[in-house]
Order: C-alpha cells, then structure tokens, then sequence
C-alpha cells in the first residue's frame, strides 16, 4: 500500500523586545536562576497584565511578512491548566481571534516553487523551566512571561524533506524581519509536528500524532521520517492509529507515547478579563509594513536579476540576512560584469570555510574588498585556482591579506617564459619516456610533464603556460 | 465628640487648626476598638498592643487625607502588611508591593492601618461568616450580620472603629454591607479604580470603593483612589473630576427612574416602605420620578454566578502550595497529591463551591450553552441601563431586598444567600457606578440602604442626588449602641 504523509507544523518563536510580554523584566537569556523575575510574572496575588507594545508590533510584521491578514479586532485568552512552571496556573495566550490569519511562505521542492500555507499566528506568554535534581523538582522563573509566537501550518506539507524547507525557510523570513534570534539551543525557536498517512488519492486525512521534543530541525525531519515508517507499518497490519501525543527520544531515534486523546486536557479557554479586547488600526498596519525589511525570496529574485545569479546560488546566499548582505556587498564591489566567478568564491571555498568555522559567510573574518583582492590574484594568472584556495584558509585563520600571505610564501606563478622553458628543459631531459609516450599519440603524458614541472617550482607554475610552452616544445621537436 | 466619631472631613479641618493630630486620632480610635471590638470583630489579626499605622506626610493639600487612618479590606494588597483575603490557604502572605489604591492613599497622606478588615473568604459571600477569622457582628445588632463581603469594613466604619474603610465590590460587597451597616458605600464605574493590587475574585466585576460616615467623605476619599493606572489595563484614562464640586444640595428637575422590576414580592415590606418614603423626600426636594422597565434583571443573579465563578475558577488556580501561602503538610507523594491537599485544606467551603461552579461553566461543552450565553445576556442587561438613562439621570432601587439577617440564618442555604445580592449585580454587570446610603431604619432598629444608580463615569449624579437626600434627612447621624 503506498501512502501520502500529511504535516502541519507549530513553531514557537520567542519574540526579541527588553522586556517580556506583560511586565517589565529582563528577556536576556542565560542569566541566574530567577534572577528576571517580578510580582506580575510571577503570579502574585493582585497583579496585572500589561501588554508590551513592542511584542504586538513584531508580531503584526511577522504575521503581514507571512502573507496574513491581521485582525482588526482581537484578544487574548486564558489557557488554563496546573503544571509548576505556570505560576498563575494559566498561559495567556489566543484563542479564538487570534491575531494574524491565512498567510502563506513558499518553499522550493525539486526547484519549483509550492506554496504552504499558514493558519494563523498568534501571541502568548512563555512558561517557566522545571529542572530535576534528585528528589526536588526546582523552577527558573526568568523564562516565564517571555513574548512568544505561535505559528501554525497548515497541513501542506508531504515530507519531512518538505516540512525541514519549511523551517528553513520560516526561520530566514523571521531572522530578516529581526523579531528573534530563532535559536533552537536557546528555545527561541521550538517546533511539533503533527502528522498523518493517507492513501494516495484519499481526501480525508488519517488520524494524526503529535510529535513534542524536537530540539532541532534535523530531529524534525528525523522524527517525522521514523512517524511515517511506524504509522505506515500499523496501517500496512490493518490496525488503526491511535491520536496521541508522542515524545521524539533523539537518543534512541525514536517516538515514544507520551498521552492519548482521552487523557488530553480541557483547558478551558476563556477571554482574559484583565486584557480587554482591541482593535488595531489600518493606519498602524499600514505603518509596520513599511519598517518590514525586503525579505530572502525578494532578494533572491532581485540578486538573480541584477547579478545574472542562478536560483540555486541565489537561495545559497539570501537564507541569512547577514550573509546575504556581506554577498551583495561582494556582488556589487567585483568589478567584471559576470558574476559568476564571485559567486562560486561564495558559495564554494569561503562557504566551506564558514562551514568549518559553524558560522555565516559574513563572519569569517574576510572581508568583501579581501576576497575580491584574492581573486584578482587568479584572474591576473598570478596564483592558481588551488593555491588561492588555501590562501583563503590562511586568511581565515591568521586574518592576513592575501597579498601579504602570497608575498610572505612566495606564491606568485612562473608566467614567464624565459625562466619556465630552462625548468622544462630539465623536466624533459629526466623524463624521455614520457617524451615519447606523448609522441606516440599519449595525451596524458603531456599532463604528467606538466605535473613535473609544476612540483619542480613549488606549485608556482603557471600550469596553463606550462602546459602551451610544453606542447609547442613537444611538437616541434 | 470623640474623635473615633468624627468624619475625614472634621478630622481634616481639626488637624488643618491643629486642634488633633494623626496620633491622636490614632490613640482615640484604638481606645474604642478595645472598648467595642469584642463585639464586632470587624479586623482580623488584631493585635491591640501592635494597634499603628503607616504614617505618610504629603503637602499636596488639593488631594490631601493628611493624617486620616484608612482601614483597609484584608483583599487589598499592602507592601509588608498580610493580606490574606481570609482565608487559609493565603495564611502568611506578606505582599512586596502597594495596591495602587494604597499608594494614592500614602501619596495624599494617610495612614494605613496595618490590621486588616474582616471579609468572606476571597470575597465569596455576603455575610462575611465565610471567613477563616469568624463572623463579624453587625453594630446595630450583633446577632444579625453586617453584610459582605466587606462586612469588617462597613462594621468598623459603622461602629466608629474606623473613620473610613476601603472594600470591594463585586456584586454588591460594599454597598451591601454599607446598607446593612448604616454607612455610605460605593462601587465606582468600572475601570475608573486601578484593581493593581486588589487580589481578583472576577476580574471583570471586581472595583475597589470607599466606604464613609457622610457622603461628603465618600467623594474626598474617591478623589484620591480613583484615576488611570497603567499597571491595570481595565483602568480609563480620562480626567479625574474633583467629585466635593458635586456636593450640591439640590436636586430640582433631576429625573429618577423607578425600575418596577426591583420592587418585586418578596421584597421586605418595611424596606419597601422606607425606600418609597425615600423617593418620596427626593420628590418633595425638587426630582422628579417616574416608573421605567430594566426587563432583563430576573437574569441578572444566574448571569452573574455564570461569570463571577468562571472568573474566580480560574483566578484562584494560582493558590496551589508552590510559591507562597499555605501548602499542606500532608502532600509528600506527588504534585497532584500536593495541589488536592493544598487545595482541599486551605480553602473553605464556599470557595470550593464557586470554583468547581465556574470550573464546570467552562468546561469543554458547555461553554457555549453557559458561559458564552451569560456573557450575552450580560450585553442585553447593560442595553437596558442605557435605553433608561437617555431618558433619566438616575436608577433608584434598594440596595437589599431585606435589612440585615441573622448569623447563621442563610449560611446553610447558599441559594438564599445569593439572592441577598439580587439588586446589587446589574450594576457590575454593566458597569455603571452605584451608591448606597442609609434612607431609614426598621422597626427593629436596624438601618436600610438606599441604591443610586447613574450612567457610567457619571459618579457626580450620584454625589449630588445622595449629598441632597443626606443634608435633608437624620439618618447617617444616628450611631449603633455599643
């Protein structure tokens, strides 16, 4: 039987302001335990909620930078259930009027574009971190009340290939709008699946799982890819799925059933009376939507224009905003018209150097004049392809220039003729086999002189001059 | 004169010719709480030899209490101070933090009194016997209650305990009492108060008031408790008036609607009687009445227990062992076990009543058949005040469908109990500011509580309609034998 996986993701995104949600505590993370904490977070006794306005603002420009609409009229909720970390024994949250609805994002599937779309968007308080010791179970406070966002998918995702793009890409749009850090490490950006199978052609969806402790995207895709195989083999056995909420366990590579529908809470939602209800006006719609910066989908569109990039180089370079900054900087600073050598330099070697480094193109150290200088140097038939690649490395590392690094070694290629054809004299002297080899009507003997000569002066041959030089020699002898 | 018998607004001018001082008051009003406590138990955690203040000195005379000691209800939340709403399970609590209403009270120079005021269990009541404390006794009377939930408030201020008392009302728990008690109670317009710091029962109804000897005290103490509070996102910013302008003797050609809906059997004759004869006095003073319909007030008192447990199920899921307060000593198994212990010891039977009420209000599936639908008809109720006040200025009403009732008479029948309230909800269901101020007394001896009603934010029609029938009338003169 073949069947069709059915994803909708939830992402929590904490909302970057100074201060959390409804009072006015610190949101740095990593500080002491309860350090950033106040009566209103707290809970206390006769305390009261006051929205932070820069929270509402970010979460319009999220919800307009993901094709929403934003209600005029909306509220918060409160969510109520008991747990520790939750100090009033509610989350306030949205319910039923949340406030950005039916927006889209488009990810690139097998290089045609689909769209995925988004149900809606709403803001709520983070809660508190339980830690274990021992016999003890021990609250951190500082987490609580912290801005987040709930973004909800709808289920138009096919595979857990697709539902990583999506990530991916809902990630790049949040990080352009600069509204947070979406670091999963720190919890910034948190995610569960729900997924479903159905057979090919099936309208109806199957019964879903919930899957919860996704620490990162690969244990999205990982944990999805595991869901399919179990749900695939329980419906391949004529048994039926069980709606339940399972725990993705990231060390044995597998889900686990956390609790079924009929032990799912009831959470009684109702309107927080101590928020009233609000309208948002066009005018401030209309006033964020300016301040939303051009997002990774527009600059990938504008970079292929302008610098003749293709889509695939294009959607390398625009996922992150800084990255796409400093490679636009590179773009506009290389002075030949094709772009394509800069933008191999970009997404090749100083891509792979980042890579080893774990950080953006932007923050290896080189900067856009740097790395243009460097490839001056092989456009002038001065340093081959090959060295100029660990040239790069060398940049990276001690921060030099590479006109310091290629004085320094004495890098410069042997173009000239004159001290060239002393040296393949000498090569061809030694080597009277491969001489006649190459006469005989064997071209790669003409490669291994030129590999001679190459070892001979330390790489710094110019292996093209060389390799004209040996050929005329060659053919007139 | 005693100076424990005195008005703010007498000690204020003695203090003003330096005729008394804040510690003479002080020592006066301690001298009869040893006298008539015994009595009343109108304060809990009394210690009669700790018996201070919180002294604050403020030159700002325009919103001056300078000197003049408030009693403050034991739901108000003071920096330092217990506030435990009477009840177990907020046993020790000693907030960090002022009520914003507490901190206008120091900013404009008066003296909190660090004993609280006796009240039903987190407001749940009104006959202020649901509290972990005892009952408090009703001065005219002490077999009978002094009304709730702020019955300690209205108590003291009645039996000069008190020169005046802050409360809360969420259904009636200040002008209730007030009327039981013989005093001037108010619940302002909703949002006109800052509720920071007053520990919610229904955040939706919840206003904190004044509850006076005159209504002259009234507005003085409403002049500095109310106005915007950006730590209460309920509260309206919008000019506070200086509410003594209203304090006009003269009502000619104010319109006073008659809602025939609360004149209804099994209203108490004499009250009846009273309240009529009160309306009476209005119209000899110049007013003019005239019968209006409210038709949707038989649905006030099920709306209202709708709404307020909903709240309140949700309000007090905080009260569970974890940060502060009472957590029982039993609960070493699990976390449930430690929040149903908790919970099972350190609230009284009338919160758990409320809380399972409004738990099962929201419940999934029946939500919209019960809380949603009450919110609704809370709309229609509110439309009914509005279509009246286009015609008229003011709702005369009684403020209790009978005086004071005996301890022990209703407590065992909390049906009874709610209809005791029965005229007090509409208001907070709406919204709309209400007064009650004593308009006579029964046979008995004990006092009857007259309801003003006015359009929201209109709390000068209630100074002026209330000052006028004051000045014309003996009634908030008399003093209870104690």
């Amino acid at each position: 039987m073949e069947y069709e996986s059915v994803i909708g993701l939830e992402v929590h995104v904490h909302v970057k302001t100074a201060t959390k949600a409804f009072c006015g505590c610190s949101t740095q993370f990593g500080n002491q335990a309860n350090s950033q904490v106040c009566p209103v977070c707290l809970g206390f006794p006769g305390t009261l909620p006051v929205l932070n306005s820069k929270f509402l603002d970010s979460a319009i420009k999220v919800g307009l930078a993901l094709n929403c609409t934003i209600q005029e009229f909306t509220k918060f909720d409160r969510k109520n259930y008991f747990y520790p970390d939750l100090p009033k024994n509610y989350q306030i949250s949205q319910y039923d009027l949340p406030l950005a609805l039916h927006g889209f994002i488009e990810i690139n599937t097998n290089a045609a574009s689909k769209r995925i779309n988004i149900l809606r968007v709403h803001m709520e308080e983070d809660a508190g971190k339980l830690m274990h010791k021992d016999e003890l179970s021990l609250v951190d406070f500082n987490r609580t009340g912290m801005p987040l966002l709930e973004i909800v998918s709808e289920p138009d995702l096919h595979s857990p290939q697709e539902a990583y793009d999506y990530l991916t890409i809902l990630k790049s749009i949040i990080q352009y709008l600069d509204v947070s850090d979406c670091d999963m490490e720190k919890g910034s950006l948190r995610c569960d699946a729900n997924i479903s199978l159905r057979q090919i052609g099936e309208q109806r969806l199957g019964t879903k799982a919930e899957l919860k402790n996704l620490n990162s995207f690969k244990a999205v895709k990982d944990s999805l890819t595991f869901e399919i195989k179990r749900q695939a083999e329980i419906l391949g056995r004529g048994e039926k799925i069980i709606q339940e909420t399972r725990l993705w366990d990231a060390k044995e590579l597998k889900t686990v059933s956390m609790r079924s529908k009929e032990e799912a809470k009831d959470y009684r939602y109702f309107p927080e009376p101590d928020l009233t209800p609000f309208l948002i006006t066009k005018e401030k719609i209309d006033k964020i939507r300016t301040t939303i910066p051009e997002l990774p989908k527009e600059k990938a569109l504008r970079l292929i224009r302008e610098y003749g990039l293709t889509e695939y180089d294009a959607g390398i370079l625009v996922l992150d905003r800084k990255d796409a900054d400093y490679a636009e900087n590179c773009l506009m600073s290389y002075a030949p018209a094709d772009k394509k050598p800069i933008a191999n330099w970009l997404i090749g070697p100083l891509l792979s150097e980042a890579h080893s480094l774990n950080c953006g193109i932007c923050e290896t150290g080189v900067s856009p004049a740097h790395l243009i200088e460097l490839i001056s140097f092989v456009e002038k038939q001065q340093i081959s392809h090959l060295t100029a690649k660990s040239v790069l490395s060398e940049m990276v590392k001690s921060k030099k220039t590479a006109s310091l690094i290629i004085k320094e070694k004495d890098l410069i290629q042997i173009s000239d003729t004159e001290s060239l054809q002393g040296i393949i004299e000498e090569i061809l002297n030694a080597n009277q086999k491969s001489v006649q080899d190459y006469k005989a009507g064997k071209e790669n003997a003409c490669m291994f002189l030129v590999g001679q000569v190459m070892k001979k002066t330390g790489s710094r041959a110019n292996p093209k001059v060389v390799g004209e030089l040996l050929k005329r020699r060659l053919s007139d002898a | 004169m005693e100076l424990y018998e005195l008005t703010c607004h007498e000690l204020l001018s003695k203090i003003n010719e330096e005729k008394t001082s804040s510690q003479q008051i002080i020592r006066s009003l301690k001298d009869r709480i040893e006298l008539t406590e015994s009595k009343v138990n109108a304060y809990v955690r009394l210690n009669i030899n700790d018996f201070t203040c919180e002294h604050t000195h403020n030159a700002n005379s325009a919103l001056s209490l300078q000197g003049i000691p408030a009693s403050i209800k034991d739901n108000i939340c003071t920096e330092g101070i217990n506030t435990e709403c009477c009840s177990r399970i907020l046993g020790g609590f000693k907030p960090p933090y002022d009520a914003t209403v507490i901190q206008k009270l120091k900013d404009a120079g008066a003296s909190i009194i660090k004993t609280k005021t006796n009240m039903d269990e987190f407001a749940f009541g009104s006959s202020t016997e649901n509290s972990c404390f005892g009952p408090t006794h009703n001065p005219w009377q002490q077999d009978c209650v002094p009304g709730g939930s702020s019955g300690g408030s209205a108590a003291a201020v009645a039996a000069d305990e008190a020169v005046f008392a802050l409360g809360s009302d969420t259904g009636g728990s200040i002008r209730q009492p007030a009327a039981f008690c013989g005093i001037v109670g108010l619940k302002p317009t909703y949002g006109s108060v800052s509720r920071y710091g007053l520990i919610a029962f229904a955040s939706s109804l919840d206003q904190i008031g004044p509850l006076t000897k005159d209504v002259r005290d009234c507005a003085l103490v409403m002049n500095v408790i109310s106005g915007y509070d950006s730590k209460d996102s309920t509260s309206v910013n919008r000019i506070v008036p200086d509410y003594t302008q209203a304090l006009i003797n003269d009502v000619t050609g104010i319109r006073i609607g008659i809602p025939q809906e609360y004149f209804i059997e099994g209203i108490d004759p004499e009250v009846k009687e009273i309240v009529e004869a009160a309306i009476a006095k209005l119209t000899l003073l110049g007013a003019i009445h005239k019968p209006v319909s409210l038709p949707h007030t038989e649905y006030a008192v099920p709306v209202y227990y709708l709404i307020a447990t909903a709240e309140a199920s949700s309000n007090l899921a905080r009260y569970d062992g974890v940060q502060y307060g009472f957590r029982s000593c039993q609960s070493r198994q699990s976390l449930l076990d430690m929040y149903k212990k908790t919970r099972g010891e350190g609230f009284g039977e009338e919160a758990k009543r409320r809380i399972l009420l409004g738990t099962f209000a929201l419940s999934h599936g029946y939500y919209d058949a019960y809380y949603l639908r009450a919110l609704k008809v809370r709309t229609r109720i509110k439309e009914d005040f509005d279509a009246v006040f286009k015609d008229f200025d003011c709702i005369i009403t009684p403020t209790t469908p009978t005086p004071a009732f005996g301890i022990g008479e209703k407590s065992k029948n909390p049906l009874q109990m709610y209809l005791s309230d029965i005229f007090t909800i509409s208001p907070n269901l709406a919204g709309i500011p209400a007064i009650s101020i004593p308009c006579g007394f029964t046979k008995k001896g004990l006092p009857v509580g007259l309801q003003i009603l006015a359009q929201t934010f209109n709390e000068e029609m209630l100074f002026k309609v209330a000052y006028t029938f004051e000045q014309n009338t003996p009634w908030h003169l008399k003093k209870p034998k104690l």
